[in-house]
């Protein structure tokens, strides 16, 4: 491939690879901080907090810092809540310049009091942005003062945008999350039991997965934090077993529990059938004494893959052939997708990530076919430049890599928290391959200027 | 009804903000100007956030470089990354111009951009060798995304401008206005047969066709030869009620080149417009063509024909402070009774440039609430009990609440299609308006009697 004519910046020559027969084996950069002047597609440690901690429907979250971080991150994502709804709220002590001088403690600790009074939340989240981390304000002391007060957990989150990554954001939110878990009583709570974590309830996918699990008879004691709610988390350390998807952001809370309380976890995929059907059977299979929970697991998956397989097959038929780039948070995702989109018989030029890891890139080395490029932290002149190259039909991202497709006359399916269509689960998977269908095969693309629509 | 009505809860976190940050509205302005690279000196959130909030409204790609501060770099200063970051996104973008704004961060541990841009000019061997620098400080806690915006439109001249000889030249400085109302106004220019310099002009680098390869800096755009010349310009009008003239970019032409700087509201409504076309017509000492005589005739038309419909209404109104001064003095003229204007921002001046337009605004019971919130805002409806909301798409929440039609004007509209194409000014833009507001009523009507009568 040609890096040259785009002109890969300095720096991240090494954070892109071609996969070629008998081509050079690089190892992919990663976990590296975003170059300066590269317009990345990331955001910043406090985006990595908001996102696990957004669900939580009966806390009230309040940003700490001047108003843009609150504004723009006000009722973002498609998580829904069967309940409170606290979590589509946008709180923020929006601090002007007199309290960056003399400090914003007062004004937090007003704002929080007031909130709490107004809108009685079960818990509270304080995110420092920034700015906070450079003025010192000592959130945890207002924190711990205002819990005293209100009898409340009132829990600090320490994600200043630049003290690393999106996944040092999820860390931040792991380890508030850690403070409320071994709080509540764990009676009742079934042996055959789990918490479900990683999963945010987008278009109501949390409940599409827990009613897999509910239906194998099995109890599933908290979302984290899909639908979530402050008792369950702080009851879920009395669950059996804790089941963890998207890597990136909720392993190290896995992992904790796991320490602390013995809980071991496994990690999983809702996205595609292959994976899907795989997550309940290993879930199952922590339960080798329960030989009718396999049972149920696989009269599921053959029930629902009946149901939506002659659909699917129409899919198929259509879109063979066709190519797909996918450029999505975290690499984990793009394991699944993979998979999912060969399912439809399509094949994968691009894959990238945002916060992949070694092993995640090593991985998609192996699964990826010949002449797949691979990505990690791309910017909008790269994954244009390779949807193009490449000759994608479909580009797989968030927002900002939305108007980049639809620009060049490129199909695109939403895959990321705004979401309002769930992906997840057998259900998702036809809707999946129905939005991609719908946009891959739209008689729009004949007008694109790169399908000679140019006049 | 007096405009001491019962005072709102006094409280001290934001709620759900009916404003946005500082930078946002630099990097949309920086997106005005041909060739031209928005550029953030802070972390790396900051400027995806605000890409993902501006590309929600404009659907198109846009590309915001960033400083990407680290711990270190907080500690420390800014200024190796922030040379880093131009030199990277020179070699990537090759752009014409730089269009950098601060964020809280740099502008709390006190960068000195300026300082640093010499600095780097002198590494790289001189400004010929370099895009053009303009330079915005955009601090968030002092202001909201409008001062931003025109903060970056004043450095900008500020940054190009050159002074000499008089030409027959007018220079428009149209606010954060639609990319429809962009080119409308451009069209009208040139009906008038002016020579006209738009800053800035992001009606195609917002709002343009499809592309053949990606387009790291889209086509459009004010030229900076354009804004350098706008320093021989004969006039300035700039669009905006409460903008004072320290804080312009007519401001600084007039004080710096002696060109002289009309200030008009937004020419929203029949009044609004007639002013502004009367500035032009003064201007080019031509009458207004015979194209807009129509449309103006055909708007006191539908004046006529909807009237009914809606006098005595009652509708709340927020956004940022010069939409909703021109807005409401539209909505007096039609009847409609805007019985809160509202706004995020602090200008101070809100309720007094309104008193100049709506002279009998205590009487007829308008509250003018600067630095309020939607909280706030939907607080007020529950008393005020309004027909309908004006604004935003972020109040759709409390529309959907409160069962109120909202109609949608302004930035943002992120739950609608084709927000970037709304016409709001001249002529046009209130015949558009107008009819979106009569319909409504008439829609809610509808709705709500029995018969269903498809007459209406
Ligand atoms: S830190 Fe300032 S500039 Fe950045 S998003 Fe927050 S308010 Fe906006
Ligand atoms: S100010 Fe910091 S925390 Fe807020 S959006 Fe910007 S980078 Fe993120």
């Amino acid at each position: 491939m040609d890096t040259q004519n785009i002109n890969l910046l300095e720096g991240r020559e090494k954070q892109v690879y071609e996969k070629t027969a008998g081509g050079a084996e690089i190892e992919i950069a990663c976990d590296k901080t975003s170059l300066s002047g590269s317009v990345s597609q990331r955001a910043c440690v406090f985006c990595g907090s908001r996102v696990v901690l957004y669900p939580v429907a009966d806390a009230i979250h309040i940003v700490h810092g001047p108003i843009g971080c609150a504004a723009y991150t006000w009722d973002i994502r498609g998580a829904v809540s069967s309940g409170p709804e606290l979590h589509r709220l946008s709180f923020s002590t929006d601090l002007q310049e007199m309290d960056v001088i003399y400090g914003g403690e007062k004004k937090l600790y007003k704002s929080l009091v007031e909130l709490i009074d107004q809108y009685q939340p079960n818990a509270a989240f304080i995110y420092s942005t920034c700015i906070i981390g450079l003025i010192g304000d000592d959130i945890d002391a207002v924190c711990k003062k205002v819990a005293k007060e209100k009898g409340i957990p009132v829990l600090p989150v320490h994600s200043e945008g630049f003290k690393g990554t999106k996944k040092d954001g999820y860390k931040a939110a792991c380890h508030a999350l850690m403070k409320l878990i071994g709080q509540g009583s764990t009676e009742g709570i079934s042996k055959y039991s789990i918490n479900i974590l990683g999963e945010f309830n987008l278009a109501g996918e949390a409940w599409i997965i827990r009613e897999y699990y509910e239906k194998m008879g099995i109890e599933v004691v908290a979302t984290m934090t899909g639908d979530g709610r402050i008792d369950d988390i702080r009851r879920s350390h009395g669950a059996t077993l804790n089941v963890v998807q998207c890597s990136g952001s909720m392993t190290t809370l896995a992992k904790d529990m796991e320490e602390k309380y013995g809980i071991p976890y496994i990690r999983v995929s809702y996205f595609g059938f292959e994976d899907m059907s795989k997550s309940l059977y290993d879930v199952a299979q922590h339960f080798p004494d329960r030989p009718d929970i396999m049972e149920k697991a696989k009269e599921i998956v053959r029930d629902e893959i009946r149901k939506y397989y002659p659909e699917m097959q129409k899919f198929k038929a259509a879109l063979t052939g066709k190519k797909a780039a996918i450029y999505v948070g975290g690499a984990f995702k793009t394991f699944s997708l993979i998979k999912a989109l060969r399912t439809i018989g399509m094949s994968v030029v691009l894959a990238g990530s945002q916060t992949g890891n070694k092993q995640d890139y090593k991985n998609l080395k192996e699964m990826c076919d010949e002449g797949t490029v691979i990505v990690d932290d791309s910017n909008p002149v790269e994954l244009s430049k390779f949807v193009l190259e490449k000759e994608a039909d479909l580009l797989i991202g968030g927002v900002k890599e939305r108007p980049i497709a639809f620009k060049l006359g490129v199909g695109f399916c939403d895959h990321n928290h705004e979401r309002k269509i769930p992906l997840a689960g057998f259900i998702g998977m036809y809707y999946f391959a129905k939005e991609v269908y719908e946009s891959v095969m739209s008689p729009v693309w004949q007008f694109a200027p790169r399908k000679g629509g140019l006049r | 009804m007096t405009t001491n009505a019962p005072t709102m809860t006094a409280k001290t976190a934001t709620q759900n903000a009916c404003k946005l940050c500082n930078p946002l509205g630099a990097c949309l302005a920086f997106r005005g100007i041909e060739q031209c690279v928005p550029f953030l000196h802070g972390s790396q959130g900051c400027a995806t956030y605000i890409r993902r909030y501006l590309i929600s409204h404009y659907k198109e790609p846009i590309d915001i470089a960033s400083s990407n501060f680290n711990e270190e770099t907080a500690v420390f200063g800014g200024s190796h990354n922030l040379k880093l970051g131009l030199k990277n996104v020179s070699q990537q973008y090759k752009p014409r111009v730089i269009g950098i704004a601060t964020t809280c961060l740099s502008e709390t541990i006190g960068d000195d951009v300026p300082m640093i841009l010499k600095e780097y000019e002198a590494i790289m061997g001189g400004a010929a060798n370099l895009p053009v620098m303009i330079f915005a400080s955009t601090p968030s806690y002092s202001g909201t995304h409008i001062d931003g915006f025109h903060a970056a439109v004043r450095s900008a001249v500020k940054t190009l401008a050159v002074g000499g000889a008089k030409k027959n030249l007018v220079n428009l400085f149209s606010g954060m206005i639609s990319p429809a109302d962009i080119r409308y106004m451009k069209e009208i220019l040139t009906d008038f047969g002016m020579p006209f310099m738009l800053l800035p002009d992001y009606s195609q680098t917002l709002d343009g066709g499809p592309w053949a390869e990606y387009h790291r800096i889209p086509p459009g755009g004010t030229p900076t030869s354009a804004i350098a010349d706008s320093g021989c310009a004969s006039a300035s009008i700039e669009f905006s009620s409460t903008l004072e003239a320290s804080k312009s970019a007519a401001g600084y032409l007039e004080a710096e080149f002696g060109v002289p700087r009309h200030q008009l509201p937004l020419p929203i409504g029949i009044k609004a417009s007639d002013r502004f076309f009367a500035v032009l017509e003064e201007l080019t000492e031509l009458q207004m063509p015979e194209k807009y005589e129509d449309e103006r005739r055909r708007l006191v038309d539908a004046y006529a024909d909807g009237h009914k419909y809606i006098f005595g209404r009652k509708a709340i109104l927020y956004g940022e402070e010069d939409l909703v001064i021109s807005m409401a003095a539209f909505l007096r003229e039609i009847g409609v009774v805007p019985v809160l204007c509202a706004s995020g921002g602090k200008s101070g001046l809100m309720k007094k440039r309104m008193l100049e337009l709506i002279p009998d605004l205590e009487e007829q019971g308008i509250e003018v609430r600067e630095g309020v919130d939607f909280v706030d805002i939907e607080h007020e409806a529950e008393r005020l009990q309004p027909d309908m909301l004006i604004g935003n798409s972020k109040g759709f929440t409390m529309s959907k609440k409160h069962d109120l039609p909202l109609i949608r004007i302004g930035f943002p509209i992120h739950d609608r299609f084709g927000g970037q194409c709304l016409h709001h000014l001249g002529y046009r833009g209130t015949q558009e308006l107008f009819d979106r507001i009569v319909n409504t009523v008439i829609e809610e009507r509808q709705k709500s009697s029995p018969i269903g009568y498809t007459y209406m």
